[in-house]
């Protein structure tokens, strides 16, 4: 819902953008522009999402329970969600993983970087940079491509299902392995789908190629995992324009997040900058690690580390798609072959009920931090010793993103005034938050939460 | 059906993931072949295009706000059928947790000393503050569930929510018994519909389609004393997802 002065001539000197609940996201955000007498006097990203209150629901109920109840903060992440519930709830537990099941969950954790990248790249993004307003016009006049969009999104939503009973709200990945192990039938018929899927994104690379992105520079901090062995997402150390490293377990002390009054979500710095996060930050800090033929579409479609337009996350996620692919086929093979080794993953979602009340637990507190699609998601937990939540905080990427979105608004309204209408300068201020794909559902829990 | 006569379909969301809503989107072909059937009009998640002239109404997510409680009451007026979606919008889920917790002290928690400017009421399930239709419940939702709805709402006729436990489902599915193998569920006393989902997949049942309406509340007393469980402690799960009812499973339980 888009109100706007009447006022579209070019050279107006006051513009008024009040975009009520942007589309196209996931969440309830607002954008609120206001230039007067052509100089800008706010500039604001809101989040008017209700509050969620998951920090505080997480208090008092027992760390097992825990990746059932945070995989629900978000419908497109809760793979990613489980995968640092129950990292985090390994740290605090001292629980070590096999290294199967760690195969098992980078493999959950690229499908659905895939499932939600193309989400966004066909049905979020795609309908601004072909001038319509949702896919729906484009399934009568772009039929075979919506079908391909769907068959893409349905691969990696099917690798949800079989790796993990469901992509929504997955149900055997747990605390120390996975409580059942994925089907030989399934995992040949995904293995075909992920191989048949190829041809699918060589067809995707050359529509993307063929579509223009908006031309803007801002060059600013990019924060991601990174690693030796790999592409970081499952692991690895945190670090901003490749230097800084930082352990996870001292986060806190890489970035601070403070509250701002317009907003329920919180806004993040470094170095009281703001920074971004995402598959720009990862394609910055980490193109060197990409699967060979990742690095072949980045060429092609003429993105190149470092990358300043924030536009272009975009494409990077197209890079991150071939990537993910690549790196799941690669795991598949060996698994359609080799089989799972049933007794290395295997385990209950919970302690046997005659012990629960018997276990004795040490208090401590548990770090974790995972690559989502949006960027680097962060867990904590603090037990007691009946193995029950006290503290809980969870750092979410759109929340890291609000204060580097809002700084891009401040360097690109001035840039359009006077070249472009007050309606074209809605668009372009709302397709720049739509890149950075905000998930405006996870990040409206983050306030600070204190517990008596 | 003629062109002209297509139903015209809105999705709303209030307090939730909006995951329920992703599963439209993972219907595949199937969502293909339900926009031949009807006209979507309002899917704010995947749609600029706003439509205001609707007759069936997805209500995901629950009333937390008194702004939600306006806007739920606005789309009663238009909608010809609203249909709640998900556990948010059908027992409360999730959410219901916070009404554990004394609304003020759960503002100063979150909020310290801003809580006066906080707008938020405990939560609730759509059909407590409006009527509702259709149920479609689960966390998330089970597709074959919502295509079996869909066709009924779009047929007019009504859609009874299954009324028996999920341990009907699981023994279909020839499931061991969780309590067999040492483990708590609550698959004895929650609605089926999602066909055992998560039993299948080796995890247990967390409750989430809420309690069937008589849940044999002797005979459940039978199961839990024989596997040595007390009643609190399966009250206590249940707050997971039906704290927003959850007077009224105290009391079924507590008689």
């Amino acid at each position: 819902m888009i109100k706007s002065s009447s006022n579209s001539a070019i050279n107006a000197k006051d513009v008024k953008v009040d975009v009520h609940y942007l589309t196209r996201v996931e969440g309830h955000g607002n954008i609120v522009v206001d230039v007067k007498d052509g100089k800008l006097t706010k500039c604001e990203f809101q989040v008017i999402e209700s509050p969620r209150f998951f920090e505080s629901m997480l208090v008092g109920r027992p760390i097992w329970e825990a990746q059932h109840l945070t995989s629900r903060i978000c419908g497109i992440c809760a793979c990613g969600h489980s995968l640092a519930s129950v990292k985090a709830g390994e740290d605090a537990l001292g629980i070590k993983p096999s290294d199967q099941t760690v195969t098992l969950r980078k493999l959950l954790l690229y499908s659905e970087m895939m499932d939600s990248h193309i989400l966004h790249m066909y049905i979020l993004v795609a309908p601004d940079l072909l001038g319509v307003k949702s896919i729906m016009p484009l399934i009568k006049t772009d039929k075979p491509v919506v079908e391909m969009a769907l068959r893409m999104k349905r691969m990696s939503d099917y690798a949800g299902e079989v790796l993990a009973g469901r992509h929504i709200h997955p149900i055997s990945y747990v605390i120390g392995g996975l409580t059942q192990v994925p089907s030989k039938e399934g995992l040949e018929k995904l293995y075909k789908m992920m191989l048949d899927a190829r041809k699918d994104t060589d067809e995707t690379v050359k529509i993307f190629k063929r579509l223009k992105f908006p031309e803007f520079q801002r060059p600013t901090q990019y924060m991601s995992l990174t690693s030796n062995e790999e592409y970081a997402m499952y692991e690895g150390d945190l670090v901003v324009n490749g230097k800084s490293h930082t352990k996870v377990k001292y986060y806190k002390q890489l970035f601070t997040e403070t509250v701002v009054e317009y907003s329920r979500a919180k806004i993040a710095t470094i170095n009281n900058k703001p920074y971004a996060v995402g598959a720009l930050s990862r394609f910055n800090n980490n193109s060197d690690k990409l699967h060979k033929k990742a690095k072949n579409v980045a060429s092609e479609l003429g993105l190149k580390a470092p990358c300043h337009n924030p536009y272009l996350n975009t494409v990077a996620q197209l890079v991150e798609w071939v990537h993910c692919l690549e790196e799941s086929i690669a795991i598949m093979e060996k698994l359609v072959k080799d089989g799972i080794e049933e007794k290395k993953v295997i385990t209950a979602s919970w302690p046997k009920r005659s012990e629960i009340g018997k276990i004795k637990y040490k208090p401590n507190t548990g770090i974790a931090c995972v690559e989502v699609p949006r960027g680097s998601l962060f867990h904590e937990y603090t037990i007691d010793e009946t193995g029950h939540i006290t503290h809980a905080n969870c750092v979410i990427p759109t929340n890291q993103n609000m204060g580097n979105l809002e700084e891009d608004m401040r360097k690109l309204v001035p840039e359009l005034l006077g070249k472009k209408t007050q309606e074209e300068i809605t668009l372009d201020l709302e397709m720049l938050a739509r890149s950075y794909d905000p998930c405006i559902s996870c990040s409206t829990h983050l306030l600070d939460v204190k517990f008596v | 059906m003629k062109k002209q006569g297509k139903p015209k379909l809105a999705f709303f969301d209030f307090t939730d993931c909006e995951g329920c809503q992703l599963q439209f989107a993972n219907m595949g072909e199937a969502l293909l072949q339900l926009t031949e059937l009807v006209d979507i009009v309002n899917f704010r998640e995947i749609m600029s295009e706003a439509g205001e002239d609707y007759n069936i109404a997805f209500i995901e997510g629950s009333i937390t706000t008194d702004n939600d409680v306006k806007r739920i009451k606005r789309i009663r007026e238009k909608a010809k059928v609203i249909i709640s979606l998900g556990a948010c919008a059908t027992i409360g889920g999730v959410n219901g947790i916070k009404n554990r917790t004394p609304l003020e002290v759960a503002k100063q928690r979150v909020y310290g000393d801003k809580a006066d400017s906080v707008n938020t009421i405990r939560t609730f399930a759509v059909h407590e503050v409006v009527k509702v239709d259709y149920f479609i419940n689960g966390c998330p939702v089970y597709i074959p569930e919502v295509i079996s709805v869909v066709k009924c709402a779009l047929m007019g006729k009504p859609y009874v929510v299954p009324n028996y436990a999920v341990c009907v489902e699981c023994k279909m599915n020839e499931n061991v018994c969780r309590y067999e193998k040492d483990q708590e569920c609550l698959g004895p006393v929650t609605r089926a519909g999602c066909n055992s989902w998560c039993i299948n997949y080796g995890n247990k049942c967390y409750g989430c389609r809420g309690l069937v309406d008589n849940p044999a509340a002797a005979g459940q007393k039978d199961i839990l004393q024989k596997y040595g469980l007390k009643l609190e402690d399966i009250l206590q799960q249940f707050t997971l997802y039906n704290d927003a009812m959850g007077e009224k499973y105290d009391k079924e339980f507590k008689q």
